[in-house]
């Protein structure tokens, strides 16, 4: 006789309570609980041999309430958000806002797996907040000090040259509404912590 | 004359100053006028939206709350940063679609006494407006001196035609939107399958491997199809191409010299203005060799497209099959 294999309660309950967690952490409305596992992503992903899971893995981890293995996992750091996967869906999951969302969780708790994209992320919109606008030369130079200092040798001649042609200010440039867009941000911050 | 909101974004600043000068070349042969909008801020690219949901969209937000405070009769808003548009039409869309997101962004936004209704700012990128709203007509007639025998790939790179929230692509994969355009400024454009694939962003500062690989994937690849150049939408992509194709050819060992500049300094050209004055020159891999000797390759055929000269037509070979050939109408486009 055959039995029907089905999940035992307690992991079908991790699987839903960690899906509605992403679902409402999504920008957007995510269609994820819609995934029927074909794999389209992964295959459309120039990046998938550099992640840990596929989109598709990563997808049915989520589903079985792996949250710590989720969260933990390079493959939303490996996103290019190119969209192709996006497109491909045959279930228009919003898989490039999926991977933002596991990222977001990531930062809140410290788990991404090496800190380089989140430093990244993090000095360039502490400067975008503090300025108003981004602050090239200031992101790149501070980056490739703290993390590829061996690549600084090469990258000088590239810097001078970017320089030399005008496309690189030395200064950042600040806009007149940095008191009301620091307001605007310190609220928003607020409002993200208490959801 | 078409009028239009602004948004140029901080890589129109610096980095990507050549596509801000070929622009401002290029506006009034197409009889378009920008209106900047004031004091906007950095829509925080793909970095904010990986750290923190309401802050990032409170910060685009606050570029659409004054865009729709200066909109006059029913202008859009037009981004020329591929990155920029999506976060701009993202926000738009997905305030629309999320009631909830709406709330905690306009809560944030009215602590700096400012309101976004979504679907307030229709949000459009700078190709599909020139493509849509000015016409090929319009650049066909501004073309003062053709493109003829410039071999380009054109690259829209990912974010113009995807993830396309509204709907303005009926390809996403492989859309002509760019070949066209170069195609009506005389330009050869070569066939080249990878023209939305992913420059790879900010991964040549966050995962150089990978970066780099995407860009040698692109640039060995435009000159497989033998083009002399490529040509971009994006401030992100160029400077991808361009600045670390050194580095990149330093990884594989290979010695691609491949300039890549943006549609408009192309534009530009056309339109009989100097290079130099749109920007060309500006790039770490120079297209200004490049550029000068493929027009001046083709006097003849650059005659013939101009109208000036009669075409040539090879004679057919007699021991040859009967072949159909193509009447003139169809071969555009």
């Amino acid at each position: 006789m055959v039995v029907a294999q089905v999940s035992p309660p307690e992991v079908a309950d991790a699987g839903a309570r960690f899906l509605a967690e992403v679902n409402s952490k999504t920008a957007g409305v995510s269609h994820l609980d819609m995934c029927i596992q074909c794999g389209s992503c992964g295959g459309s992903c120039p990046s998938a041999s550099a992640m840990d899971h596929t989109p598709r893995g990563l997808f049915a981890l989520i589903r079985a309430g792996k949250r710590d293995e989720v969260i933990r996992s390079n493959t939303p750091w490996m996103c290019l958000s190119c969209y192709h996967c996006v497109v491909r869906c045959p279930q228009e999951i919003a898989i490039t806002d999926v991977m933002y969302a596991i990222k977001v969780i990531a930062e809140k708790e410290h788990t991404y797996p090496n800190n380089v994209g989140p430093d990244f992320a993090g000095v360039f919109i502490g400067q975008a907040r503090r300025f108003g606008r981004s602050w090239e030369i200031g992101l790149t130079a501070r980056h490739y000090l703290h993390h590829f200092i061996l690549r600084l040798p090469g990258m000088t001649p590239m810097a001078f040259g970017l320089f030399r042609h005008g496309r690189i200010g030395i200064l950042p440039h600040r806009i007149q509404g940095r008191k009301q867009l620091q307001a605007i941000l310190r609220r928003a911050d607020e409002l993200e912590r208490a959801r | 004359m078409n009028s239009y909101l602004y948004y140029p974004g901080c890589s129109m600043e610096g980095s990507g100053r050549s596509y801000r000068e070929s622009l401002e070349g290029v506006l009034a042969p197409l009889g378009m006028t920008l209106e900047e909008i004031d004091d906007w801020n950095c829509c925080g690219a793909t970095e904010y939206v990986s750290l923190s949901t309401t802050p990032a969209y409170a910060m685009i937000a606050r570029n659409l709350a004054i865009a729709a405070g200066e909109k006059k009769n029913g202008q859009s808003l037009v981004a020329a940063c591929s990155a920029c548009y999506l976060n701009l039409a993202k926000a738009d869309h997905y305030m629309g679609q999320q009631p909830a997101l709406n709330a905690r962004v306009n809560d944030a936004l009215g602590a700096g006494g400012l309101h976004y209704d979504p679907g307030t700012v229709k949000v459009r990128h700078l190709l599909e407006v020139i493509l849509n709203d000015i016409g090929l007509d319009r650049v066909r007639a501004a073309v003062k001196k053709p493109l003829t025998g410039l071999k380009v790939a054109p690259y829209l790179g990912c974010m113009v035609p995807r993830p396309d929230v509204d709907g303005a692509y009926a390809n996403h994969e492989q859309p002509n939107d760019l070949d066209r355009l170069l195609r009506a400024l005389g330009a050869e454009v070569v066939d080249y399958p990878l023209k939305t694939e992913c420059c790879g962003g900010h991964m040549t500062q966050v995962a150089p491997k990978l970066g780099l690989e995407l860009i040698r994937r692109l640039v060995s690849e435009a000159e497989r199809r033998e083009a002399v150049m490529m040509v971009t939408v994006c401030p992100m992509c160029q400077i991808n191409i361009d600045a670390y194709q050194g580095e990149m050819n330093a990884m594989f060992h290979t010695h691609h010299k491949m300039p890549i500049v943006f549609f408009t300094q192309l534009m530009g050209v056309a339109f009989g203005l100097e290079p130099g004055k749109v920007g060309v020159g500006r790039e770490y891999t120079n297209a200004s060799k490049t550029l000068a000797k493929a027009l001046k390759a083709a006097p003849q055929e650059a005659l013939v497209a101009a109208g000036v000269a009669p075409a040539h037509r090879p004679k057919p070979d007699k021991r040859a099959l009967p072949m159909p050939r193509m009447a003139d109408s169809e071969v555009e486009e």
